[in-house]
């Protein structure tokens, strides 16, 4: 029984340092801009899908991994500056429906490009399961969670220790007077968008060994994330990551303890409690609303 | 003179109206899900129709007339599929329907077709559609009970008893499941783990942790898409080594792309398209599933089992028109229930006024995964 608990704890942690880095994404773009990403699972997407492709192609799978992110990032940029730039001075709801556009378009020309079928990434270590106690964990698992806490760490350092990512954070709370002080808006708005496509892109290279990908495996991934986002209050990229972490474990003991019929709705309960008492997430910001 | 000149006209008069009635093309329609999350199934069943329609019409039609394919994509909505039926029966006066892609949307415009009186073949799997038998509906494709039966045949005779079951929340999974549950007691088997997933979810090791703490002596995992693959990959994480069965939703060379070599061992029912060349020569089918496999592979790329139900259910029909002649609907339904030993990629079809469906248990093969391919156990 102690065994059965500890693989689904292992599970559970796997599962959610997925949806943490996925919620990250989320939590970085609406720091910068006040606006929900839809289209961050579809980064995810990009970047498994373009790293299955260059490997195809023959490129080694670490050359493939930083050009598939590369390219991500780029695709970033460009979303930000054709269709987010565009719509400057747009009320929020607006935004977040282009960038719902966004995530439509994108998913089109990934099946156009890649067809319909599922891919996968060979694993970067081998698929021998380590054992942990009674529990076993695959290596590639080792390497998501190792990412994930890298890239925590990297992007809270980010926040908190350097000028560019305050100055990012200084346009959330208030744009104009972030463009008074000096702040070049325009330029943080693309640094957000170009950053958490990046994320998003290795994300998805660091999962596709595990959950495979396909031109539509970004929609349920970007829902999990966003979820592992409201639940540790957007905005705040530490809550995303325990959200997404505390959703795993939830799926994973709901499905090994009660039921694995009622495991999403096990979830999305919890989603529902925290939304109701916890309206900004349990790490979110206490702030009154902005006028 | 004048009588001559008169007995030419009358003659060419005659001549134009043959003509002009042996031009006039025998119009088949069909309702296919081409978009859509059942693209994968309705995509080959298109082409492959227009790919035969055009055969047919290349090498002289049928007694002379040719064949127009009215189509209709429903995108997988059942309202849809009733709405193009009603207006391929109405507007376009096909004189044959072939179509719905999935069980929904056949099941939904049943009784339409009874209504109006037209032969229609579906394509699509469940075994409502022809059980209980109705006067106007055919199917050409075999249900899961099928291979259900051929899963739990086999399993039987390597004495295994106690079977962990594992589904995705999928229509497929679902009905598959039923299946199971009402035929294992037939087969002495008793189910000691019913365990089920989301068909997008991305891992299952929970679930088969559970699985892994009963007493099953082997996993049966019946799904199809992605997720079974990493039901395989998590079993073999999980250090499982019982004998693994999967459902004929994953008989693609994709799943075992994707699987890898966790996959080795794996036993699953096969439509015989998926291992044509393996098949002895002596097999009936053999020559039919190589031929339709080279045209379409010429063409289109991979070939899968649903085009070949395309091909199944336009053959059908077109040996059924030219028994009859023309395009009389009654006669036509008459004669497609009279199929008998009509030799398809399903498998050979004998059709009665009781079984719409004509295809035996032995329409599915079982094979195993070995060296990343599939091979045939019996």
């Amino acid at each position: 029984m102690l065994e059965q608990f500890l693989q689904f704890l292992v599970t559970g942690v796997t599962v959610g340092s997925l949806y943490a880095l996925v919620g990250l994404g989320f939590a970085l773009i609406y720091n910068a801009s006040d606006v929900v990403n839809f289209a961050q699972g579809e980064f995810v997407m990009l970047g498994a899908m373009t790293a299955i492709a260059l490997l195809g192609a023959g490129l080694p799978l670490p050359l493939a991994a930083i050009a598939a992110t590369l390219a991500a990032i780029l695709v970033g940029l460009l979303l930000e500056r054709f269709a987010i730039e565009p719509a400057q001075g747009a009320s929020v709801v607006t935004t977040i429906i282009i960038t719902i556009g966004a995530a439509i378009f994108l998913r089109g020309v990934a099946l156009l490009l890649w067809g319909k079928d599922f891919h996968a990434l060979p694993s970067f270590s081998g698929d021998a399961p380590i054992r942990l106690g009674g529990a076993t964990v695959l290596p590639q698992s080792l390497w998501v969670l190792g990412v994930t806490v890298l890239l925590v760490g990297l992007v809270r350092a980010f926040f908190n220790r350097t000028l560019l990512g305050k100055a990012l954070l200084a346009c959330s709370f208030n744009r104009a007077a972030a463009q008074l002080v000096g702040i070049n808006v325009r330029v943080m708005l693309r640094l957000a968008y170009g950053l958490s496509a990046g994320l998003g892109a290795i994300a998805g290279i660091l999962i596709a060994p595990i959950t495979f990908s396909s031109y539509e495996a970004g929609v349920m991934l970007g829902l999990k994330g966003f979820s592992a986002a409201i639940v540790g209050g957007i905005g705040n990229p530490m809550g995303a990551v325990a959200g997404g972490v505390l959703l795993g474990l939830l799926e994973a003991l709901g499905a090994g303890l009660i039921s694995s019929g009622y495991k999403d709705a096990i979830a999305f309960l919890f989603v529902l409690m925290v939304l109701f008492f916890e309206p900004t997430g349990l790490f979110g910001h206490k702030a009154a609303e902005r006028v | 003179m004048k009588t001559i000149w008169k007995n030419l006209l009358t003659l060419l008069f005659l001549m134009g109206v043959g003509i002009a009635q042996a031009a006039e093309p025998i119009k088949i329609g069909s309702f296919l899900t081409v978009t859509g999350p059942a693209s994968f199934l309705g995509d080959p069943e298109l082409r492959t129709l227009q790919m035969m329609v055009e055969d047919i019409n290349a090498k002289g039609g049928v007694k002379g007339r040719k064949i127009e394919l009215i189509h209709y994509d429903t995108g997988g909505n059942a309202r849809e599929a009733v709405n193009f039926v009603k207006r391929l029966i109405k507007n376009d006066h096909v004189d044959l329907i072939i179509g719905g892609t999935t069980s929904g949307d056949t099941l939904a415009v049943i009784p339409d077709v009874e209504k109006e009186g037209i032969p229609f073949i579906s394509l699509a799997a469940a075994v409502e559609i022809t059980e209980p038998t109705k006067k106007w509906v055919f199917k050409v494709a075999p249900t899961d009970r099928m291979a259900v039966i051929r899963i739990f045949e086999d399993m039987r005779q390597r004495g295994l008893a106690k079977i962990a079951l594992i589904t995705g929340d999928g229509g497929f999974d679902k009905s598959g499941r039923e299946q199971i549950l009402k035929l294992a007691p037939q087969y002495g088997i008793t189910l000691v783990a019913d365990e089920s997933y989301g068909n997008k979810d991305t891992d299952m090791t929970a679930q088969l942790t559970k699985i892994r703490a009963t007493d099953a002596q082997a996993i049966l995992n019946f799904g199809f898409g992605q997720a079974p693959a990493i039901v395989t990959k998590n079993i073999k994480q999980l250090g499982i080594a019982l004998p693994l069965y999967h459902s004929h939703g994953v008989a693609s060379k994709a799943f075992i792309d994707l699987a890898g070599a966790a996959a080795e061992g794996a036993r699953l029912p096969a439509a015989a398209l998926v291992v044509a060349d393996q098949l002895p020569d002596n097999d009936p089918q053999k020559p039919v599933l190589l031929a339709y496999k080279r045209q379409y592979e010429a063409r289109h790329g991979p070939v899968s089992t649903f085009g070949g139900h395309g091909y199944d259910s336009l053959m059908i029909a077109k040996a059924a028109l030219e028994r009859v002649g023309n395009p009389d609907k009654a006669k036509v339904r008459d004669e497609i229930e009279k199929t008998q030993g009509f030799v398809g990629t399903a498998g050979v079809f004998n059709m009665t006024p009781e079984n719409h469906m004509g295809l035996g248990p032995d329409a599915f093969k079982l094979v195993e995964i070995r060296n990343g391919a599939w091979k045939i156990i019996n």
